[in-house]
């Protein structure tokens, strides 16, 4: 299967990769994974005292296309508030990086992955 | 004689609908079956009795494949049970699980880069041993207990550590090479 462009640039240049330290402020983390393919998804975020998402990392064990999504998404997410962010759609994700049908599944893992990420923020701060 | 297409797969080899399974009567059931449906020890036989034949030769090999398998086993009594298992919809695991499977790949992957076959091994030793346990706990929660849920759930742990399991042996392979 032939990758897009956009894919294989950020696979072969991904941004933003590694991980906050669990316990700095703002930082929260989600972790999500796809039985099917046993890709394992990790992002995290750092929100500012004004709630805009300053930064973000990831750390994905998975396909390219699944590489691709969450190293978009860390570019997606930043400036944005916790609520701008939930509105990013893996049909968005899919349709930047020209995902095949196969591959649409890894774009899902990456909305999924800031939902889990703003809930965990959520809960660390009392659901404000 | 000829197969029942409709029959589940547990039916058809004259198996409990359980997941503990005796592997050597499911072996000699399919090879019973199997000796009667080959096309090749009919002869005398038209184009459509081959056919059907052939059918239901495919069917008695899909159903052996799926029933000598733990994890396709597992899939097959939740389907059979009305439970969708989420394998391609549910990608909220424990987060515990998630970050342990996460090491695990971090693991093997060091491992590679490093060449270390004493490593990789250690790996797929312990991998067993977890692919055990949960196996286990499988089969307690799919033949003893009433809650699908929770069987699906494992199940798709199961999977996670499925493929670590290929990662670790692709790894090994390859430095054996």
């Amino acid at each position: 299967m032939a990758y897009s462009d956009k894919v294989l640039d950020h696979y072969e240049n991904p941004r933003n990769v590694g991980s906050f330290a669990q316990d700095e402020e703002g930082v929260a983390t989600g972790m999500v994974g796809a039985p099917a393919c046993g890709d394992v998804m990790k992002l995290q975020i750092k929100v500012g005292k004004d709630g805009v998402i300053e930064d973000a990392r990831f750390k994905t064990y998975g396909c390219g296309s699944a590489i691709a999504s969450s190293s978009l998404v860390t570019e997606w997410v930043k400036g944005k508030t916790l609520d701008e962010a939930l509105t990013i759609k893996n049909t968005q994700i899919a349709e930047e990086l020209a995902l095949p049908p196969v591959k649409i599944h890894c774009s899902v893992l990456a909305e999924d992955a800031i939902r889990a990420a703003v809930d965990d923020y959520k809960k660390k701060h009392g659901g404000q | 004689m000829s197969v029942d297409l409709s029959l589940d797969y547990f039916t058809l080899f004259g198996l409990p609908r359980r997941f503990g399974i005796d592997e050597a009567a499911l072996d000699r059931a399919w090879h019973a079956l199997q000796a009667e449906v080959h096309p090749d020890r009919h002869t005398l036989l038209s184009s459509g009795e081959r056919g059907r034949m052939m059918q239901e030769a495919l069917r008695v090999n899909e159903a052996f494949a799926t029933l000598k398998k733990p994890l396709a086993r597992a899939q097959y009594l939740l389907e059979l049970l009305g439970v969708d298992a989420g394998i391609a919809t549910n990608t909220a695991m424990a987060p515990e699980f998630l970050m342990e499977q996460m090491e695990w790949r971090e693991a093997v992957e060091e491992a590679r880069l490093a060449s270390d076959i004493d490593a990789l091994e250690q790996l797929a030793l312990r991998l067993r041993m977890r692919a055990g346990e949960v196996t286990a706990r499988l089969e307690e929660q799919l033949d003893g207990g009433n809650d699908p849920g929770a069987a699906a759930d494992t199940v798709r742990r199961l999977m996670f550590l499925d493929k670590l399991r290929r990662e670790t042996v692709d790894a090994l392979s390859a430095l054996d090479g």
